[in-house]
Formats: C-alpha cells, sequence, structure tokens
C-alpha cells in the first residue's frame, strides 16, 4: 500500500484577512428559516486575552442528519469577480469567519440532525498557531464516546451553553485554565 | 533584551539536536510542527498544554466527511492573480502547479485550492502590513481553483518578495506563499506556505524551521520545473501536496 509522508503544516499568519474570510461566511443557515441557531463565543489565549487574530471554521450534518455537504459556500460573481453570497436555499454545512478585535465570533445555523448527540465540529487556525486544532461545539449532553471518555470539567469546554433566543455560547481557549478538549483523528 | 537571529539560531540548534536524538531513540518521523515551538513567539500562549484526545472513528464521525466547493464557489480568472486588475502586476510572473493528493496516493478531486501572498515587494494588501514597501495596485494577492480530475491545480502569480517581521531583530521571512486546503474529509484540512529553492533565508526562519524533520521540511519547497515555464511568460514551479488525516473512503475499506 502507497504511503505518501503529509505536507507539514503551518501557521495561517496575520495576514489571511483579505484572502479567507468571505461574505456571509457565518451565515450557514439559509435565508428565512425559523429554526436556525446562533453559535457564539470568545477565542482566548494562555494570559486569557482574548484572541482577535483567529479563523474559525465550522462542519456540519444538516437537520436530517446528512453530511453530504453542498457547493456554494462561497459562491463568486462572474461579473465583478467579487462575492454574491449563498443562494439562500442550500445549506453547505461550511462556514469560516474570523474573529473580531474582541476575540468574538458568531455563526448563524441549522440545527445538526446527526449523529444522536449533536454537535458542530470546529477548526481553528491562528497566528501562532502552527497546526490548526479541532474541537466540537456539542449542542446537548448525552451518550456519546468522547464526551464519556473525559472528565466532568473537560467534558464541559466542549458543551455550549444554552442562551435566550436559540443561542449557544462555545468559548475556545487555546490554553491554560479550563483549556478547551483538543481532539486527535490520525 | 532583544532576541537577535544568532539567539533564535541557537535555539533552533538545540531543538533540531533534541529531535534527532529523540530518532535515533526510536521515535517516528514528526512530519508536522510541534505547537509549542518557542523560536515562534507567538506560539508560547497559543499552543494546548493538553494532549490532544483521540476520536476513535466510526461512521458516525461527521468529521470523516467534509465541506465540498464546486463551479459557483470560483471564477474563471481566480488562478491568475495577473489578470485581476486593469494593469499588470510589478514582479516575477511565475506558474505554480502541482497535485493535491491524499496519503495513499489518491487525487484529491474537484476540491477547493485557496492561495494568498505578499506583492514582489513583500507586502500583503492588509491593512494592518506596515512593511514600508510599496503596495501594488495591480496586485491583491488571493486565488482560487479547484483541483482536476486527477488533483492538479494551476495558478499564475508574482514571485512573491520576502518581509520584515518582529519575531526577533533583523527577522525575515523568505518568499512564501499561503495555501489552504480540503480533502475529502474536514480531519485532512491543511493550511500551510510553499517556499522558493535556494532562497538564502531558508535557514533563518523559525516559522519553517519549526518543522523540524529534514525530508518534512524539504517537502514544503517548490522545484523549479524548466517543462511548467511558459516562454516569454513565466518560470515554473511545481509543488505536490499530500493530506494528512483519514476520510470516509479509509472505514469503508476496513483501514
Ligand atoms: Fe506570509
Amino acid at each position: 500500500m502507497t504511503y505518501l509522508p503529509p505536507t507539514p503544516s503551518h501557521t495561517v499568519g496575520p495576514f489571511y484577512g483579505y484572502a479567507l474570510p468571505f461574505p456571509g461566511g457565518g451565515d450557514i443557515a439559509p435565508r428565512e428559516r425559523s429554526d436556525a441557531i446562533t453559535l457564539h463565543g470568545y477565542v482566548y489565549d494562555g494570559a486569557g486575552e482574548p484572541v482577535p487574530d483567529a479563523l474559525v471554521e465550522f462542519w456540519q450534518a444538516d437537520p436530517g442528519g446528512s453530511v453530504a455537504g453542498a457547493p456554494g459556500s462561497m459562491r463568486r460573481d462572474p461579473v465583478t469577480g467579487g462575492f454574491l453570497g449563498r443562494d439562500g436555499v442550500a445549506f453547505t454545512g461550511f462556514g469560516r469567519v474570523p474573529t473580531d478585535a474582541d476575540g468574538h465570533y458568531a455563526v448563524r445555523t441549522l440545527p445538526p440532525g446527526a449523529p444522536t448527540v449533536p454537535y458542530i465540529s470546529v477548526c481553528v487556525f491562528a497566528r501562532g498557531l502552527t497546526h490548526h486544532l479541532f474541537t466540537r461545539a456539542y449542542l446537548a449532553e448525552g451518550p456519546d464516546a468522547l464526551l464519556a471518555s473525559l472528565t466532568p470539567e473537560r467534558r464541559a469546554t466542549l458543551i455550549a451553553r444554552p442562551e435566550p433566543h436559540r443561542t449557544h455560547r462555545f468559548d475556545i481557549r487555546l490554553q491554560g485554565e479550563e483549556e478547551t478538549v483538543f481532539l486527535d483523528f490520525a | 533584551m532583544t532576541l537577535t537571529q544568532a539567539d533564535i539560531d541557537g535555539e533552533l540548534a538545540e531543538i533540531r539536536a533534541g529531535h534527532e536524538k529523540a530518532r535515533a531513540a526510536g521515535a517516528s518521523v514528526a512530519h508536522h510542527p510541534p505547537r509549542d515551538f518557542p523560536p515562534y513567539r507567538s506560539s508560547l500562549l497559543r499552543h494546548p498544554k493538553q494532549p490532544l484526545v483521540a476520536v476513535r472513528r466510526d461512521p458516525e464521525t461527521v468529521e470523516l466527511s467534509g465541506p465540498v466547493f464546486g463551479r459557483t464557489d470560483v471564477t474563471e480568472l481566480d488562478h491568475d492573480l495577473t489578470r485581476q486588475h486593469a494593469g499588470e502586476p510589478l514582479g516575477e510572473r511565475i506558474t505554480v502547479s502541482g497535485r493535491l493528493l491524499d496519503s495513499a496516493g489518491r487525487p484529491v478531486r474537484g476540491q477547493l485550492v485557496e492561495l494568498w501572498q505578499a506583492n514582489a515587494s513583500g507586502r500583503y494588501a492588509h491593512r494592518r502590513d506596515q512593511h514600508p514597501a510599496p503596495l501594488d495596485p495591480n496586485f491583491t494577492g488571493v486565488g482560487r481553483v479547484l483541483t482536476g480530475d486527477d488533483g492538479s491545480y494551476r495558478f499564475t502569480t508574482i514571485k512573491p518578495g520576502a518581509y520584515p517581521w518582529r519575531n526577533h531583530e533583523n527577522a525575515w521571512r523568505p518568499a512564501h506563499i499561503h495555501f489552504s486546503l480540503f480533502g475529502s474529509a474536514f480531519t485532512q484540512r491543511l493550511v500551510t506556505q510553499m517556499y522558493f529553492p535556494g532562497d538564502p533565508l531558508l535557514a533563518y526562519d523559525p516559522i519553517l524551521q519549526s518543522v523540524t524533520d529534514d525530508a518534512a521540511r524539504a517537502r514544503l519547497v517548490a522545484a523549479y520545473d524548466h517543462s511548467l515555464s511558459r516562454p516569454e511568460q513565466s518560470l515554473g514551479y511545481r509543488w505536490d501536496i499530500v493530506l494528512d488525516g483519514p476520510s470516509a473512503t479509509w472505514i469503508e475499506e476496513g483501514r
């Protein structure tokens, strides 16, 4: 069996901001969906300071549990070369947002329909982070192999806290006390 | 106390020696940089201190699938960074081409490749880039393309310049192009940087040197390929990219 050694990872650096974020990157939910939820939070470093130059990506199942995804997250305009935004109908399952000057991010999406304990997969990039980090924002607690394998304190870092108006708070701590659980899929 | 390049070189040599010792003692190759890499100062407060938690793979694992992109996500000119403005950008025109593969050597088809870079003077079209090198009104430095059926991609751009940064005194980044890649699974996600062969700055750069394995580091340097050079037009560089991490097809094949 062939095995090709991988291309090494590198930091996203400080200057991705004019290249990777795109308009509507956090609007994963199609327009006019009354079942849309908001997932938001802050990214902190090991000193507890907000990280204003992180890039956060999201991937999830649709409400029916499908992980097929759909193209069109960053639909382009062939006339101007700019961005058209999503088509307002398709659910692509993918989102990407930079943190703001307060280290805050927010996405509006649909509740994932699978697996049994629903979660949104999160991938964090930042200046100073040589290799991205995966975590999960669980929207509920329940019987889940990963959650079950963690101590209550560690498990708590993966549970998005419900807030009013179908909003869930999910902070990401890169280091230090209450450091978020990051995942290895290798 | 300001850190000098000599201080950084000393730290790098020490880390490299440690890596070689670990290898001699039977440690497996570290293909990726450690997240805790003190010579790259910004890593100090931005790496987790707890070990990563292994996720058992089962077909329910959402991360074994991933985002898809299609022809609505790119325009015809996105792969040619020299034609995105009214005029010609300054600098040496280059073609960068290669294949996007998974670790089993299979092409990653129809996936999105994004790149971004500084202009020929080493300046990013980013408000926070304070390097007093000129902006080029005819160059933004952002490109996108979908891979072909054989996993191939191709960009036309200009060779980026080196630029200074504040990691230590007299710190310079070698010329590089940032790449963002998707595989067939979210687990295969990769953001990295491509370098140019023969660049004298490669040895001094704590970001490139954070990849401690020599062979792994060499994979970040493109090869000059005369067959990719176009007469009267551009110089060619070949750079193949291999994605790490499992995908859903690995489960199907019982791996
Ligand atoms: Fe750069």
